[in-house]
């Protein structure tokens, strides 16, 4: 016997919930419409740029943040307190915004990079570049793709990322595309707190008890050998930097190696001496090829969209 | 009818409800060409969540008046800082409890990192003293940090510098 009611008994609505609080939807109000993040912005690419090379440079630039955004979230409810919980939230939220802009800059300025879905799909070009990529075409370095750990690696990882990110944001400000001009001075200001966050804990773990300078120091070294590939220069990266729309990693490079020996002497941590994790036949993660923890990521993050490939959020 | 100018500035933001978007600084422009009205948005922060509720908001608060042909646009550049809240927006924050900013931090030239507490000069918002203590850098919206006044001993809310 089947309880399914009959719909022609049920009371006319508009909403399926308005009989848990009266047809007020105020709390369905965030991330049930979509809202295009470059609504009314000028997506122009500018003269002399190779619009597959942008869009191919925003994946990398997105994908960090999409991809750290992410194992951020994971700490959602599982940090060591809720202040923790709150500020790695925030953290991941900024990200998240960030990674939105630039998805959209993605797929504004060469449409054929996003993934192509079924007729009629109403999958913003955003989130088909989020969920509907396999592993192979995220462009993120391999850094934000490995497990959290405890609390020291993140903030470990933490720190190697907003100094990294905060320095290339700083001079993508200059690029001759207004977008990623504009993402990057608002991303600034977002990567400034992101970095002093990460510096604070860095110097208190390191500086409190022997139990957390030992976790701290131990965080940084499973860290280390994702932090070359960050300032290794890919073809598109170059390519960006003499169009004068993005910027060369390897210039950052001294940059960050200050800042973090800054915060290296205050909290009396020796630089490690750690060897590069490999890529495979030279490839790392700006190439698409990544550790098999991101394939669980990927899973995990991306399985409910890729289930209702016509649903609409 | 209401001019459009008039009723978008009197949407209000949807997490901070005692400021009107233009109060908090986020409308930077309406433009009305015949029949049609263009409204230009700033987010606050990147990944500001409120921004499909503010378009949502403003495009019914402006058919209700009688504009059906309504566009929102976002506007990434100049970034909001916080120095975009107007001295209305700033007094009702107060009225209702939080804590206003202080001048935003300048972000020409290289960016200092900070390994010391933010340290702020704030009143508690409900006693006016002086005494207060950062409890979180981080709140429950991405542009607020806690307090505690070790006065009153109320905990409050303060907007951030941005």
């Amino acid at each position: 016997m089947s309880h399914t009611p009959d719909p022609s008994h049920l009371p006319d609505h508009d909403s399926v919930y308005d009989g848990l609080l009266g047809g007020d939807d105020s709390q369905w109000a965030f991330g049930t419409d979509f809202e295009d993040p470059l609504a009314g912005v000028d997506t122009t690419v500018p003269d002399g740029v190779d619009t597959h090379e942008l869009a191919t440079y925003c994946l990398m630039l997105a994908d960090d943040a999409l991809v750290m955004s992410h194992r951020l979230s994971q700490w959602c409810s599982n940090a060591p307190d809720l202040e923790e919980d709150i500020a790695l939230a925030n953290i991941a939220l900024d990200l998240l915004g960030q990674a939105r802009l630039l998805l959209a800059r993605a797929a504004a300025a060469d449409p054929s990079v996003v993934p192509a879905l079924p007729a009629g799909s109403p999958v913003p070009p955003e989130d088909a570049l989020a969920f509907f990529r396999g592993d192979r075409e995220f462009r993120n370095v391999r850094l934000v793709e490995t497990d959290n750990g405890d609390f020291a690696v993140t903030i470990a990882r933490l720190l190697l990322f907003s100094t990294w990110r905060l320095a290339l944001l700083q001079r993508l400000a200059a690029s001759r595309d207004h977008v990623l001009s504009a993402v990057a001075i608002k991303g600034v200001k977002e990567m400034t707190y992101h970095r002093d966050y990460a510096g604070r804990w860095f110097l208190t773990l390191a500086r409190g008890t022997e139990e957390s300078r030992r976790r701290l120091i131990a965080g940084l070294e499973a860290t280390w050998p994702l932090r070359a590939e960050l300032f290794t220069t890919h073809p598109v990266e170059l390519a960006v930097a003499g169009s004068g729309v993005g910027v060369d990693p390897s210039t950052v490079a001294d940059e960050v190696d200050v800042l973090l020996e800054q915060v290296f002497s205050m909290s009396g941590v020796d630089r490690p001496d750690i060897a590069p994790l490999a890529g495979v036949r030279g490839e790392t993660g700006r190439d698409g090829l990544h550790t098999e923890a991101f394939s669980r990521l990927l899973a995990e993050m991306q399985v409910v969209a890729r289930a209702h490939p016509m649903g609409s959020w | 009818m209401v001019a459009a100018r008039e009723a978008a500035a009197s949407v209000t933001d949807p997490e901070m409800p005692m400021l009107t978007l233009e109060d908090l600084g986020v409308l930077r422009d309406v433009e009305v060409d015949d029949e049609r009205v263009v409204v230009t948005i700033t987010p606050t922060y990147s990944g500001c969540p409120a921004m499909a509720t503010m378009r949502d908001d403003l495009v019914h608060r402006l058919r209700d008046e009688g504009f059906d042909d309504v566009e929102v646009r976002v506007s990434l550049h100049p970034a909001w800082s916080s120095d975009w809240i107007t001295p209305r927006g700033r007094a009702a924050l107060v009225e209702h409890g939080l804590s206003a900013p202080g001048p935003a931090p300048s972000h020409d030239g290289p960016v200092v990192l900070s390994l010391q507490p933010t340290r702020r000069t704030l009143a508690c918002p409900r006693c006016g003293s002086s005494e207060v203590d950062l409890t979180s850098e981080f709140g429950p919206t991405a542009c607020k940090a806690l307090y505690r006044c070790a006065a009153c001993l109320e905990p409050f809310e303060h907007v951030k510098e941005i």
